[in-house]
């Protein structure tokens, strides 16, 4: 239990890179971007290539985060200056990945489990450090028997995410960033007050797929594999993460959100494994998982906005006498 | 300061439903200037105001501001330097940002956005003095979101947004007809103090006769596409609203047909 809980959190932090860049799209620009779905796969794809050709793993990586920029700044030009649907050029740029996916690996699945990967090379530095010993051995005290092998992707990764989550803050209240939250709040304003909208639009929507493209890599990395299909589905868990993560830890200042995506990023990494824990479920029901807790976290605050108005209406007439008109 | 020259714009151009929206307008206003533009729908207040401001591109004319050409330049492009507050009072600023923030993207309009922090404690008592000429206590609510405020207050936020970094030309589109009568007369005033103090040169249009004789030193009115009275100085100061409904009545030939504009 400690273990897969343990594997949760890990894979959570790292996905939830993911969800900052879901959260710039779909929250600060109001842009319902599917670039995601593909994107996440071109930077594992991208990652994968690299490392397999020698490439060290922190400029292939580096290089996935690239190429996630790019394909997220396609899907603004899109939008932008082709005036194509929000919603339509995210699907076609999706679409194209997916083709261009594959010819970036070559085959459907490119495997990294002989390679070096970002994630070994960090284990053995980290080996040095003697802090995994400390910190099972302290755990072992509290009777845990499967420890988990290395502490060091946890670790390191949190605080890679931490930074990011910190750049992203400090980026959302500068000049620049105050002009694209504006942009996903009050269009017309910001432009009315000499904003360039497309440009930043297409700007914002590129980092956003930097950020996933990256998040992509270091997942590919983790599992030792890029496949053309890891990223099916990717959108609805990003919107899972930031949907529950506002749910709750709240909005009510940017540092505030993006903690909650952060954390609803991980919390959604533990739900699917205790969901995968459930008899009957299997591994190929997340997916619907995933997408009845998105709609319940849409749907439900309005159907309890519906019932109490319901309610307090029904107690005014009351109050009012009587009158026994539904 | 804006020049706008033999402006002309056709709206569905070939089609049944062709209308020419302006045609041949010439409008010259001097730095300092506050023109009121009054007609009845449809007559290009409206259009003419876009013109300006790089909404409609016109099929032929020019604009220029301070000196310069901007006919071809797009609307955030002139925006640098003309400010603008619309009808609507939601559509001045960002509803989810607070005070402060909508204030510094304010601030930021003639100059170039970069990556240092928007608000900043020194932009912080510049704001608060800035809004203290509003009288409406926001001074004390920069880090109040601005979707909390009244529709009155948006407003008085837009105005000062609109003004605050001296723009070389201010557009007022209607920007007091959705609001309920004591608010748009706060606002009214609050236009005329902020124009008299900073000699902004100002066109506004308003469907509201007694506001556009009350305000300003120049006047025009519109019908279908052009300019068909204007009067300046002393002779608009001695002119009622009667006078501008007679007016037009004897150029036109035909009775003002909107009530609002008499009424209120």
């Amino acid at each position: 239990m400690f273990i897969s809980m343990f594997g949760a959190v890990e894979s959570g932090v790292i996905y939830a890179i993911m969800a900052l860049g879901v959260y710039l799209t779909f929250r600060v620009l109001d842009f319902p971007d599917l670039t995601v779905d593909g994107s996440f796969v071109t930077g594992a794809s991208v990652a994968a290539l690299s490392i397999v050709n020698g490439v060290p793993p922190i400029l292939a990586t580096l290089f996935a985060l690239l190429a996630g920029f790019l394909a997220g700044c396609i899907t603004g030009l899109l939008h932008t200056k082709g005036k194509v649907n929000a919603l339509l050029s995210g699907i076609l740029m999706m679409t194209a990945l997916y083709s261009i996916n594959l010819r970036i690996l070559g085959q459907p699945t490119l495997s990294m489990l002989h390679e070096t990967t970002i994630f070994k090379q960090l284990g053995s530095f980290w080996s040095v450090t003697g802090i995994d010993n400390a910190l099972n051995s302290l755990l072992g005290v509290f009777g845990l028997d499967r420890l988990p092998s290395t502490w060091a992707i946890l670790t390191v990764m949190a605080v890679v995410t931490v930074i990011i989550k910190l750049v992203t803050d400090f980026y959302l209240k500068t000049e620049v960033g105050l002009a694209l939250r504006a942009i996903g709040d009050n269009k017309r304003m910001i432009r009315s007050l000499s904003a360039n909208t497309d440009n930043l639009t297409i700007v914002g929507v590129g980092l956003s797929n930097g950020l996933v493209a990256l998040s992509g890599a270091l997942i590919g990395q983790l599992g030792g594999f890029a496949d053309v299909n890891m990223g099916i589905g990717m959108i609805v868990i990003g919107l899972a993460s930031v949907i529950i993560g506002e749910a709750l830890f709240g909005t009510k200042t940017i540092a505030r959100a993006t903690l909650a995506v952060i954390g609803g990023a991980i919390i959604y990494r533990i739900i699917v494994t205790l969901a995968l824990r459930v008899d009957f479920l299997e591994t190929g029901d997340m997916k619907f998982i995933t997408a009845a807790i998105v709609i319940i976290a849409l749907v439900a605050p309005k159907v309890h906005q519906v019932q109490r108005e319901k309610k307090r209406r029904i107690q005014k007439r009351k109050q009012l006498g009587g009158d026994s008109h539904a | 300061m804006l020049n706008v020259t033999n402006i002309s714009v056709t709206f569905n151009e070939g089609t049944l439903d062709e209308k020419k929206a302006l045609n041949g307008i010439e409008l010259e206003m001097a730095a300092g200037d506050f023109v009121t533009v009054i007609g009845s729908n449809g007559a290009g207040k409206s259009t003419l105001m876009n013109v300006v401001s790089g909404n409609i591109l016109p099929d032929a004319g020019d604009v220029i501001i301070g000196g310069k050409q901007v006919v071809h330049l797009p609307e955030y492009k002139r925006s640098a330097f003309i400010g603008r507050v619309f009808q609507d009072p939601m559509a001045g600023t960002a509803p989810s940002m607070t005070i402060e923030e909508n204030l510094a993207m304010a601030y930021s309009r003639d100059k170039k956005r970069r990556l240092k922090f928007g608000v900043t404690k020194k932009r912080k008592d510049m704001f608060r003095d800035y809004l203290k000429t509003l009288n409406l206590g926001l001074e004390d609510r920069l880090s109040a979101k601005v979707g909390l405020l009244s529709g009155g207050e948006r407003q008085a936020l837009s105005l000062l947004m609109a003004t605050f970094t001296n723009p070389n030309i201010l557009l007022l589109d209607e920007h007091t007809a959705a609001l309920d009568p004591s608010r748009a007369e706060l606002i009214t005033s609050l236009t005329e103090k902020v124009v008299r103090e900073s000699g902004l040169t100002t066109l506004m249009v308003t469907h509201n006769m007694q506001q556009a004789l009350d305000l300003g030193n120049r006047l025009i009115m519109m019908d279908k596409g052009q300019i068909i009275f204007e009067a300046n100085g002393e002779e608009k100061e001695r002119l009622t609203v009667k006078d501008l409904l007679q007016e037009f009545q004897r150029i036109r030939g035909e009775q003002f047909e909107d009530d609002r504009a008499v009424l209120g």
